[in-house]
């Protein structure tokens, strides 16, 4: 499995900085341990301006708790792959503190660090892991965070991304959104399979695998569920499946094609496309299969719904114009209003959690890129370069969407942050990754 | 193309009741074919003066083997971003709506298919309007909703690593499938 990232500060800045011959290309290779041997490249080519240096010093650990990365490298990467934050290169350090009482502070004020964590992990009697870490202020040198956890072994890399979410907190001012997990469908060959992984694309897990296709992915809000398109019957019907006890139910199987579930924001019901006979049109229906509500009566293609995140609307692609654009109708059917207006196609709209942005996909001059709009300003912005981008989708926060991108013939998933600045790419090796859907916050398994 | 369509369509007709002339619900739809195919003749300057009659010719026997051969290709294929009926299939559809309509009982499912460019969803509501373009088409023969369920692959199946029009041509396709099949 290798993992890829680019950041950017978008083609402009690239350009500039290019020209200006002041890129700074950074690889690390690191060998991860157990069943497969994978490499991790990172590739870094500018960040956000104003990026905080922070100090993520290794934290004092028995040998035989990092069984990949240590933990101190997993919040370091999280933070780094922000765009947000630089992280200080402590290798020339001649001893590295593990508890506050030993930083001193002036070197520290010399590398210019703001934050400085120093922790440890202690393997209880009963096997968990307890964590603890510290980040002080450098300037002030007082406490930012002081923070514990006991979670089992298996968690070692959740422990992390938790560390991360409250340091990105602490210095942004935004909940972060690194200990979130994401959904996503691979197909090699005729095998398709419906993955969760952890935001980074770390602790892949098959919920679904299938000789025929698996397609749109949805999270329930609370994160306990997944709604998909499975075309196991000959036909796509759509599904709810339990996360945790694997348990699997049709919601609709209906005459014709069954696709495109979106939740409810309250997960009461889903909006579903059907066909019966005819052209794809919009429908709402309870998780039991009742209630079924027809919300779109055109005949022409309406599809892709998304409720936006009041639930009083949804929002779809249709051709009803000719061309494929983006669409609003009152969630309980009515009169449809158009959304976008720039560009000859516009397809998969999805809200940024908070309400404020739409992205979807835009045929820009024939290439399909992801495309983010302010809701109340109408402002669009293009956010990615690819040629073959699809299926965007927001992170919790509403800070980073991520996508599909075509590279070397086959899809990996990409990353850009809402203003642009930041672009990731995370490729694996084998296989052919499409429609990711990042999970709700809720979705992390917090025990601490 | 509408009116060789027509044409087409009642030789087909023609050909069923002349083979089984025993239903009555052919010789109906014959006669209602009749003027349809004579308005667009009109309707296109083609034929207005009734002198260039166009000339069917019916040889059973021909027709026989022609229809099992046809009944043998399940495959219709599709221009890029079109779903109109290439000309080149309408015998095709035409044989299996016979054969449907001699095969009450029968039901077929219309699978549609797209090649990989664009999104998921809205390759699945294109795949399926190819697949109600036939089911169009055979429900202008004669053969029932009842027999005919539409339903869409999309992408699902396309060859992948395929970027350019030329060659997701085999993928714009609907498949015809009969039940138990």
């Amino acid at each position: 499995m290798i993992f890829h990232f680019l950041h950017d500060k978008g083609a402009l800045m690239l350009n500039l900085l290019r020209r200006h011959g002041q890129m700074i290309g950074l690889t690390i290779c690191l060998l991860m341990s157990g069943s497969v041997q994978a490499a991790l490249e990172v590739e870094i080519n500018g960040g956000a301006a104003q990026m905080i240096p922070v100090a993520i010093l290794p934290f004092a650990e028995p040998l035989n708790t990092a069984n990949k990365q240590h933990l101190h490298e997993v919040i370091s990467n999280d933070l780094k792959n922000s765009g947000l934050f630089r992280i200080i290169n402590t290798s020339g350090m001649p001893a590295l503190p593990t508890e506050p009482s030993q930083i001193r502070y002036p070197e520290w004020a010399a590398l210019k660090a703001q934050g400085l964590s120093v922790g440890d992990v202690q393997v209880t009697a009963n096997g968990q892991l307890k964590v603890s870490v510290q980040v002080m202020d450098v300037l002030r040198q007082t406490p930012l965070l002081q923070l514990n956890y006991t979670v089992p072994t298996s968690q070692y890399r959740h422990v992390a991304h938790l560390i991360a979410d409250e340091i990105y907190l602490k210095f942004t001012g935004q909940p972060g959104a690194f200990a979130t997990r994401i959904a996503y469908v691979t197909r090699a060959g005729k095998r398709f399979t419906l993955q969760v992984a952890d935001a980074d694309g770390y602790n892949a897990q098959t919920l679904v695998a299938s000789n025929e296709p698996i397609i749109s992915p949805a999270w329930s809000p609370d994160g306990t569920r997944m709604a998909y398109v499975s075309y196991e019957k000959k036909k796509p019907v759509v599904f709810v499946q339990s996360l945790y006890t694997g348990e699997r139910k049709v919601v609709a199987n209906f005459k014709g094609n069954n696709s495109a579930p979106a939740w409810s924001p309250d997960g009461s019901k889903l909006a579903v496309v059907l066909t019966y006979g005819a052209n794809s049109q919009l429908y709402t229906i309870s998780l039991d299969g009742q209630n079924l509500q027809q919300v779109t009566k055109s005949n022409h293609i309406d599809t892709e719904p998304a409720f936006s995140p009041d639930g009083q609307y949804i929002y779809f692609t249709s051709d009803r114009g000719g061309r494929p654009q983006i669409y609003k109708v009152p969630a309980a059917g009515g009169s449809v209003s158009r959304v976008t207006f720039e560009g000859g196609y516009n397809v998969s709209p999805r809200f940024s959690p908070d309400g404020r942005y739409l992205t979807y996909i835009r045929n820009d001059g024939g290439s399909f890129k992801v495309a983010v709009q302010e809701l109340a300003g109408g402002d669009v912005k293009l956010l990615s370069i690819g040629a073959q981008d699809e299926s965007p989708s927001f992170a919790p926060n509403s800070r980073t969407i991520m996508y599909t991108s075509r590279v070397g013939g086959r899809n990996t998933l990409a990353t850009v942050t809402v203003d642009g600045l930041v672009r990731q790419r995370l490729s694996e090796a084998s296989g052919d990754i499409r429609e990711p859907a990042w999970g709700p916050a809720q979705a992390s398994k917090n025990n601490h | 193309m509408k009116q060789l369509w027509t044409i087409a369509a009642i030789a087909v007709v023609l050909t069923a009741c002349k083979s089984t002339p025993m239903n009555p619900a052919k010789v109906e739809d014959a006669s209602i074919t009749r003027p349809i195919a004579k308005e667009q003749s009109n309707a296109n300057g083609n034929a207005s003066d009734n002198i260039n009659i166009k000339t069917v010719d019916i040889d059973t026997t021909k027709e026989a083997q022609l229809d099992a051969a046809e009944l043998a290709k399940r495959q219709v294929f599709f221009d890029y971003d079109s779903d109109a009926i290439r000309e080149e299939y309408k015998t095709l559809i035409a044989n299996h709506a016979k054969y449907l309509l001699a095969h009450a009982q029968t039901k077929v499912v219309l699978q549609g298919n797209t090649d990989e460019r664009g999104t998921h969803e809205y390759n699945l509501a294109l795949g399926q309007r190819r697949a109600v373009a036939v089911k169009t088409a055979l429900n202008f023969l004669g053969v029932p909703d009842s027999q005919i369920e539409t339903v869409s692959y999309g992408e699902e199946r396309a060859k992948q690593n395929c970027a350019d029009v030329a060659c997701g041509q085999p993928d714009r396709r609907v498949d015809i499938v009969y039940a138990g099949q």
